[in-house]
Formats: C-alpha cells, structure tokens, sequence
C-alpha cells in the first residue's frame, strides 16, 4: 500500500493515494461526496507519516484509557482519607518502594495531599474531568459557533452582520477575563466554567464555518443541487456543512487543549470545579500557599495539566497537516 | 491609505460600544444584589433605599445603561463601593504594574523567540530545529500558574543563600520605597488636575520612575521582583513567536529574490538578515499584536501567584467581591485597550506592508 512511487521524497503520494486522487477527480465533487470516506483515508495515510502527530494521538489514547480504567489503575478511592486506616500523615512526599523507600512504609508513588489522601489515585481519576470538561467544552462551542457561521454565510445580509459583529464583541474581550466575568455571573463550579469556556470560544468556530461556507456556496454542487430545487436547509445540511467540516476538526482538536488550560486557569482562581473534586486546577491551587514545603502537590497536577494539553496540541497540529496537505512545506 | 485607516476605525467603534453594553448588562445579571452584598445580609431596607438612591442604582436600567455611556466616554468611572474611592484612581495605582509586567514578558518573548526562530529555520530538518519545535510545543502546553509557582519554588527555595536566589513574591522588597519623580524634582503639582494625575500615573511605573531618578536600588530590588513572573507570563507569547519566525522565514528562504542574492554572492548570513528577515516579521508583528488578550488573560494568573498588585488581580478581586464599578471600569478599559492595540497593530501592518492597503 505505502510502495512509493519515487522512492526519494517520502512526501510524494503513494501508487493507491494517486489512484484515489484521480479517481475521484474523474468522478466529480459528487463522488467525493458520496463516499467522503476517501478523502478522510487519504488524510488519514498522511496523519501517520507524522511522528509528533502520532505522538499526539498516542498521548491523547493513553489519557482516554487511563480516564476509562482509573478505578483499575488508582490503588485508592480519589476522595478516601486514610486517617487511621494507614500510618500516613498529610502533605507526605512520595514514597516508592522500589526507587528505595522503606518497606515498612505504606506506597504512595505521588505521596499524600492536605487531606491524607492519595495524590497518585486523585491524578489519574482527574484525567476524567479535564478529559470530559474538553470534550463537553468543545461539543457546545461547536455546534452552537458553527450553526452560526453557518448560518451568517449562507443567508448573508443583515443577519450575518448582526450575527459576526456580536462575535467580534466576544473576541474584543480578552477570553480569560471573559469567562472569569460569565462564571461570576452564573456562579462558580465545573459546569459554568464548561459553559464560560465554550461562550468565549465559540467566534473561533463560527469564522471558520462563515468562510467555509461562503467558498463552497459558489461552487458548482451547490448550485446544481439548487438547481435541482432543494431547500436551503437541505443544501446546508447535506451538501455545504459536510465539505466544510475540514478546518473545523481541526480547530476542534486544538480547541480541546486550550478548553483544559483555561478551565484550569478558572479552577485555579478557585472559579472552576469546587474541592473535593479531584481536579488537577482545583488540587493546585489548594496547595498552592504551600509550594515551598510540600512542591509534590502542585508539580504533579501541573504535570498531568501539560501532558494532557500537548497531546491534544500534537495531534491537532498533525490533522491540519494531513487534512490541508498545502500547509506541507 | 487614508480611507483604509478611517474604514479600521469605523469598524472598531462598533465592537466597542458592544464591549461596553455587554459589560454592563453583565454586571447586571449577577444574581444578588450589591446592597446585601456590601452592606452584609442584615442590611435594613432602609439602609439599602438609601444605599441605592446615593449609587444611582434605583434609575431604569436603560437610564443606567445611558449614564453609563457617557461616563465611560468621558472617563468618569464611577466609585468602587468598597473602597470608597474613584475607579480612576485605582487605575492609576495599578495599570503600571500589569503594563510592565505585559511589556517586559512581550520584551523576553521577542528578544529569545526571533532568534529562536531563525536559528531554527536555518537549520532547518536537523536536531536544533525539532528541539525548538519540541520545546515550544512544551511551552504552548504549559499552564502559566503552575510555571509561575515551580519557578518561585526553584529560585526561592532550591536555590536559597546562592546568588541566582529571587524573591518569590511582590513587587518590591519590605522598607524599598520609590521617591515619584516629581518630588525628587520638587515639582509643585496642583491636586486633582488633568497634569497631576498623568504625572501620578507615569510615577507608577517603578522601572522608568527608578531610571529617570537613578534610584539605582529601586530599579534592581524591582527587577529581581519581576524576572520569575515575566518569564512564567513570556512563554504565553515565546512558542508562538518562535513558530512564526520559523515558518515565515522558511518561507521567504524559498523565494526568488534570495536566491538572486544568493547569486549575487552575497554571504548567507547578510542573505538572512537584509533581505529574509525583513519581509518574514511581518506576520510576526501581527501574532505580537494578537497575543496582547492572551498575555492580559495570563497576567490575572501571573499577578496571582505572585501577589502582584496590578489590575488584574484587582479585577479578580472586584469580582469575587462584587465591586460593579471597579468591575466595569477595568473590563471596559482593558477590552478598550485590546482593541486600540489591534487596531494599531493592523495599521502598522498595513504601512508595512502596502498590498493590505488595497484590500
């Protein structure tokens, strides 16, 4: 499948990619429609050529499942306390038996938090809130930013005026102080920061859908399916949305990692997810007046917050470069 | 280039009456009343008539909304309730800080990032080049608060009693008070005056205050206080600088002319510089422009974590604490301040570049 033609540019299109290509050049944009899979395999083929991408998505996959089998990985409930059940005391550094910790001395790889609880058992249960935070975040923006821009594009005059001048008001905003400004408005906790997050970056999604939509309005499918007599709503729905969804997914995929840091940023004001939640923001900014003597609680949420946030980042800039191969250089 | 400058602010007046009618009707629907808030729970109704009648807050809301208008317009931006003093003035007191601590990350961002970027594009493919990609990938990813509070760690705690040791909080060390310039230079200056209060806001600047008076102890006490937080805020910027210097003079290396400079015999290095990079800032001068939000979002946090009084932190404060003016003061001038500076930034884009212009 991946026999070069040339063997001397690993960039050049593989025997089957240009087959595909040319086959569905003979065939019309209709063909390309009709079976969009192909263009979404042949992006595929070339996500993989990407090493960090693939790194990306190896990150982004190994968070998934840590989030799925946390209660097989955690040794302990996230929010069990372990006074009197062990011989721990609070803010305890991290003690590995094998890295030379005392046997006798109960394993906590990343010690224990204010609380005598487990911070390694509460690290990996929070990969389930930042994961489902970013996805929910994203989900609403957009759905609800891209019906936007693609409704301004596609009916165009006073409504897309209205429409995108509203979304440059929430761009003039810096988006931190925005969302700190809706979530005081809606009250503190995970779900306003969710719905913060997704308000400030929803223009995002709404100018890209506007542009995409604009383009692909004047081509030729959309006037014979015009011409055929299908309502507006069916040609957005079935012919302009789908050819638009390019940009949209990738923007979607780097839009997971800025929804995290920011939601972090939120907790850690102490405006995201409330304690005892154990999430990686919020355990932060618990600790964060004792850095000094206990650095193991703020270092390891804050690791977790990075490695999570550059796997999306990754893999989002590996789908922009196998779905918009002229970005290749 | 006349007609492109005034259609740019034509377009910007819009988004600024909408930051300002947003804001408003923001603060508006926070749920609870100010008088409780202020007053505390066991507030009488009486007291709160009172309370309301002397804020104002009994008017229609569209008669609020209008008053508002023209405060902002001219500047007047009401009282903070519970400091009992202008917004204004706080104003005064706290915009330096985040100023210099947005200019000074911005400052190390472009000083480290332009020749990050071209060291990068020049070694294009090789080990130097993945490294940078690598790390500022790292960099994008990282939270700024938790950089913040590691740094602190490190250089106040790691490396006690050496000489890299650096305060981990402040603006100022204990007892180090700076003497404003006006009265080093005993100028008299009449109070509540257009000329008083631009001199007392310029006096805030510790930096160019300590400069132009040589308070040579002041400047390097506040120049250790603010190397952690300007590193922590710069690596919002940094990444993005860097990757844009890369790609943009890649970019340009491509192109025609350097090749005919290149022909010429010129040597590479005076290739790179009178003729590539030249033409690859332009983008770069945008993103500069474009990371302002980003880096006045960053600085709430960075002020956080190391105790800073600038507006940022008081912003937070103000809204934790339900104090509507200073809330609506703040927001209204720094969104007003973002878009003045896009605006800038898109204008000198356009007379660096005049194929924008005919847009």
């Amino acid at each position: 499948m991946t026999k070069e033609i040339t063997g001397r540019h690993s960039r050049r299109m593989s025997r089957s990619e240009a087959i595909e290509m040319l086959e569905a050049q003979a065939a019309g944009p209709e063909r390309l429609f009709e079976h969009p899979m192909s263009q979404w395999r042949l992006a595929l083929r070339r996500f993989r050529e990407r090493k960090s991408g693939m790194l990306g998505l190896g990150i982004v996959v190994f968070l998934i499942l840590v989030a799925v089998f946390a209660p097989l990985i955690a040794p302990y409930e996230p929010n069990q306390v372990l006074i009197g059940r062990e011989d721990v005391g609070p803010r305890e550094p991290p003690c590995v038996h094998i890295l030379g910790c005392d046997e006798s001395l109960p394993q906590h790889i990343l010690g224990t938090d204010a609380n005598v609880r487990d911070e390694f058992s509460r690290v990996i249960y929070g990969s389930r809130v930042s994961l489902s935070l970013g996805f929910f975040t994203v989900t609403l923006a957009l759905v609800v930013g891209s019906t936007i821009g693609a409704i301004a594009g596609y009916r165009g005059g006073w409504l897309d005026n209205i429409l995108m001048r509203l979304m440059d008001v929430i761009l003039g905003f810096p988006s931190l102080l925005l969302a700190i400004a809706i979530v005081m408005v809606l009250g503190r906790g995970l779900q306003n920061a969710l719905l913060a997050i997704a308000v400030v970056t929803m223009p995002g999604y709404a100018r890209v859908m506007r542009a995409q939509v604009l383009a692909i309005k004047e081509s030729d499918y959309v006037s014979a399916s015009q011409a055929l007599g299908a309502s507006p709503t069916r040609i957005l729905i079935r012919r302009v949305i789908p050819n638009a969804m390019t940009p949209i997914v990738v923007l979607a995929t780097l839009g997971v990692a800025t929804a995290i840091l920011e939601a972090a940023g939120l907790s850690f004001l102490g405006l995201g997810a409330q304690p005892p939640t154990a999430e990686w923001g919020t355990m932060l900014a618990s600790e964060r007046n004792n850095v000094f003597t206990s650095p193991h609680l703020v270092f390891f949420p804050g690791l977790a917050i990075m490695i999570t946030v550059l796997g999306f980042n990754l893999m989002g800039d590996g789908l922009r470069d196998a779905l918009d191969p002229s970005l290749n250089k | 280039m006349v007609a492109y400058i005034l259609r740019r602010i034509l377009l910007a007046i819009p988004v600024l009456i909408g930051i300002v009618v947003v804001v408003f009707f923001l603060i508006r629907a926070i749920p609870g009343d100010p008088c409780t808030s202020l007053l505390g729970e066991r507030a009488t109704e009486e007291a709160c008539e009172r309370f309301n009648e002397a804020k104002g807050l009994n008017e229609p809301i569209y008669v609020q909304l209008g008053i508002y208008m023209r405060d902002v317009v001219t500047f007047d931006l009401g009282e903070s309730v519970r400091f009992s003093r202008p917004v204004n003035q706080l104003l005064i007191e706290r915009l330096p800080l985040t100023m210099e601590l947005a200019t000074a990350a911005l400052f190390l961002a472009v000083i480290v990032g332009i020749p990050l970027g071209v060291l990068a594009a020049r070694r294009h493919n090789t080990f130097i080049d993945t490294g940078t990609t690598a790390l500022s990938n790292v960099g994008v990813s990282m939270p700024v608060f938790w950089l913040g509070l590691m740094l602190s760690y490190l250089f106040a705690v790691v490396l006690r009693d050496t000489f890299l040791q650096l305060p981990p909080t402040g603006r100022l060390s204990p007892g180090v008070i700076p003497d404003p310039y006006y009265e080093v230079w005993g100028w008299e200056l009449t109070p509540d005056t257009f000329w008083a209060t631009l001199n007392e806001f310029l006096g805030n600047f510790v930096f160019f205050n300590s400069i132009i008076t040589s308070q040579w102890d002041v400047f390097w006490d506040a120049f250790k206080h603010m190397i952690l937080p300007a590193v922590a805020l710069s690596t919002i910027p940094l990444p993005i600088i860097t990757r844009i210097t890369r790609s943009s003079l890649l970019e340009v290396m491509g192109k025609d002319y350097i090749r005919t400079a290149r022909a010429k015999g010129a040597r590479e290095g005076s290739v790179v510089r009178a003729h590539a990079l030249r033409n690859a800032l332009l983008p770069v001068v945008t993103i500069v422009g474009l990371q302002l939000g980003a880096l006045l979002g960053g600085a709430v946090l960075t002020e956080t974590v190391f105790n800073l009084a600038g507006v940022g932190r008081a912003l937070f404060d103000a809204i934790t604490g339900r104090d509507f003016a200073i809330v609506q003061g703040f927001t209204v001038i720094i969104a007003g301040g973002y878009v003045l500076v896009n605006l800038l930034v898109d204008l000198s884009y356009a007379w660096l570049d005049p194929r924008i212009r005919l847009e």
